[in-house]
């Protein structure tokens, strides 16, 4: 189920993907596509294949069966990387020992569209100082980034993420042990882009409290796609409500 | 006091130690940052395999050691992607069989000797002039491929995924840190011998690892523990009669243990 009333071609096509982990399927027939503009959150229970969808969409996995298409072109061949951001699930587990600093960091977004040999240069100065500034992190540029709080470190990597204005930012949990004010705060900033700089936007979450604010679209998995559409169509989705009790709080009224 | 630095051996060995001390220090911070640290030792128990097989063979053992060690390296990586197998089981099957082959081939050519020894403890002092060019180049090599994929390495080393969806060719980076690490092991083997060598490449880093603020500072910080390491082991090794090897390796060791203090106080003070 596609409500996309979008008329361009979608950003993200996924076609009839199906993946195992070994015995075990993960992913089970799984179709649908995400338009440029979309703020879209993946939900699903535990253990529903949302990491892995994320990883097929990046190339990271490879489906057994079914494609995935990213900004048109087949995942397999993909060369676009300059325009994809991605902020992995495990971006505050980071070591701590590591001796790396925010700029390093940061900078690291801009190989993707470099070519070899890929240098950072003084001319690339400008657009970290932008993505830390939009993070509201430029005073910590020259900090370890191991001596940043769990919050701080997660927006370092939205800012990494973002330093080469991607036309798509995915993001897989980004609020994992992060406290509830921070959480606010990195909402608002990820509804900003999606707004102000028309970056569309892929979350996969638990915390349907950004479902019920900031998101225009709900894919919810559990093996296969049960449901993908608008949120006011989630909200009133009686087969979601079943599925979610007891994992999810929902709350669906906008504020 | 006689000047030993007139001494054309002495020259060899400063010149050979530095180089090889230069490139150990600086794959070394990237594999102890990829947990990869055991590597090193697994790489250098199959050296002791190849460096037996050109015993046996009688052809350059350095030559043949070399060739093992870099076709082995590159098994290990593709077991860990491909098989799916843990990295230190692949490094522990390797590395039990290359030394299996090493005894067994050592005792039916007869040359568990003196030979095998110079390898086994190593042998810088009686390093010769093409293997100076061997280490020269070796450490150039080394310094002109990681400052060209500098970037790529860092941000593999720092998150491999997220590499990946950056367009970065891991594998690829994988492979060539692979075969500089085999080619760093089988030359520095020359200097501190295949017992300590991945010593050489773990306990610098490791050392500057505890103080550098960013990765720039700590390659430089291992480098200089490295290098002086090195140097200071060789005078001291001559002066005092002991061998270099253990001699180089201890007090790497001991600027470890220096500079881990220094770490703990900062950062007792800092809580504090």
């Amino acid at each position: 189920m596609d409500l996309s009333v979008n008329k361009r071609p979608p950003l993200v096509s996924v076609n009839n993907v199906s993946f195992s982990y070994g015995a075990t399927k993960v992913l089970d027939r799984v179709t649908f596509s995400i338009s440029a503009g979309d703020f879209l959150a993946i939900i699903g229970p535990n253990g529903s294949g949302k990491t892995t969808l994320l990883k097929i969409i990046l190339g990271i996995l490879q489906p057994e069966k079914g494609s995935v298409k990213l900004l048109g072109e087949n995942i397999k061949v993909f060369k676009q990387w300059g325009n994809i951001g991605y902020v992995p699930q495990k971006a505050t587990n980071i070591d701590s020992f590591f001796p790396v600093s925010v700029r390093e960091v940061v900078a690291m977004g801009l190989l993707s569209q470099k070519k070899f040999p890929r240098f950072i240069r003084k001319k690339d100065e400008g657009a970290i100082d932008r993505a830390l500034e939009q993070v509201n992190l430029k005073d910590f540029k020259n900090r370890r980034i191991g001596e940043l709080s769990g919050g701080q470190q997660q927006r370092v990597f939205i800012a990494r993420a973002i330093v080469n204005r991607p036309l798509i930012l995915f993001l897989d949990e980004p609020t994992t042990g992060v406290d509830a004010e921070t959480q606010e705060k990195f909402y608002s900033m990820l509804g900003r882009l999606n707004l102000a700089e028309k970056i569309t936007i892929v979350i996969i979450t638990h915390d349907l409290g950004i479902v019920n604010k900031r998101v225009n679209k709900v894919a919810c998995l559990n093996q296969r796609l049960v449901f993908h559409g608008t949120h006011d169509d989630f909200c009133n989705s009686s087969v979601v409500q079943e599925l979610l009790r007891g994992e999810y709080h929902l709350v669906c009224h906008r504020h | 006091m006689e000047n030993v630095l007139s001494y054309g051996f002495m020259q060899r060995a400063l010149l050979a130690g530095l180089f090889i001390a230069l490139a150990c220090a600086i794959l070394g911070v990237f594999l102890v940052l990829r947990r990869d640290a055991m590597i090193g030792h697994g790489l250098a128990h199959i050296t002791f395999g190849g460096v037996a097989l050109g015993l046996f063979l009688e052809i350059k053992p350095l030559l043949m050691a070399l060739t093992v060690v870099v076709l082995c390296s590159l098994i290990i990586l593709k077991l860990r992607e491909k098989a799916g197998m843990y990295e230190d089981t692949a490094i522990g099957i390797f590395s039990s069989a290359g030394m299996a082959v090493g005894i067994i081939l050592a005792t039916l050519s007869g040359k568990l000797n003196v030979d095998l020894f110079s390898y086994l403890f190593g042998s810088i002092l009686a390093i010769e002039k093409f293997e100076v060019g061997i280490a020269i180049t070796l450490a150039l090599t080394v310094i002109i491929i990681v400052a060209t994929f500098y970037q790529e390495f860092l941000y593999q080393t720092f998150d491999t995924e997220s590499a990946r969806t950056s367009g970065i060719r891991v594998g690829l980076l994988d492979g060539i840190l692979a075969v500089l690490t085999s080619v760093t092991i089988v030359i520095g083997m020359k200097v501190v011998g295949i017992l300590l060598v991945a010593a050489l490449i773990v306990i610098p880093s490791a050392a500057g690892l505890q103080l550098a603020n960013s990765f720039k500072q700590a390659m430089v910080l291992s480098s200089i523990v490295s290098m002086s390491s090195v140097i200071t082991g060789l005078f001291v090794a001559y002066y005092w009669d002991l061998p270099a090897s253990g001699t180089i390796i201890l007090l790497s060791f001991l600027v470890f243990l220096i500079f881990g203090g220094i770490r703990l106080i900062k950062k007792t003070t800092s809580i504090e």
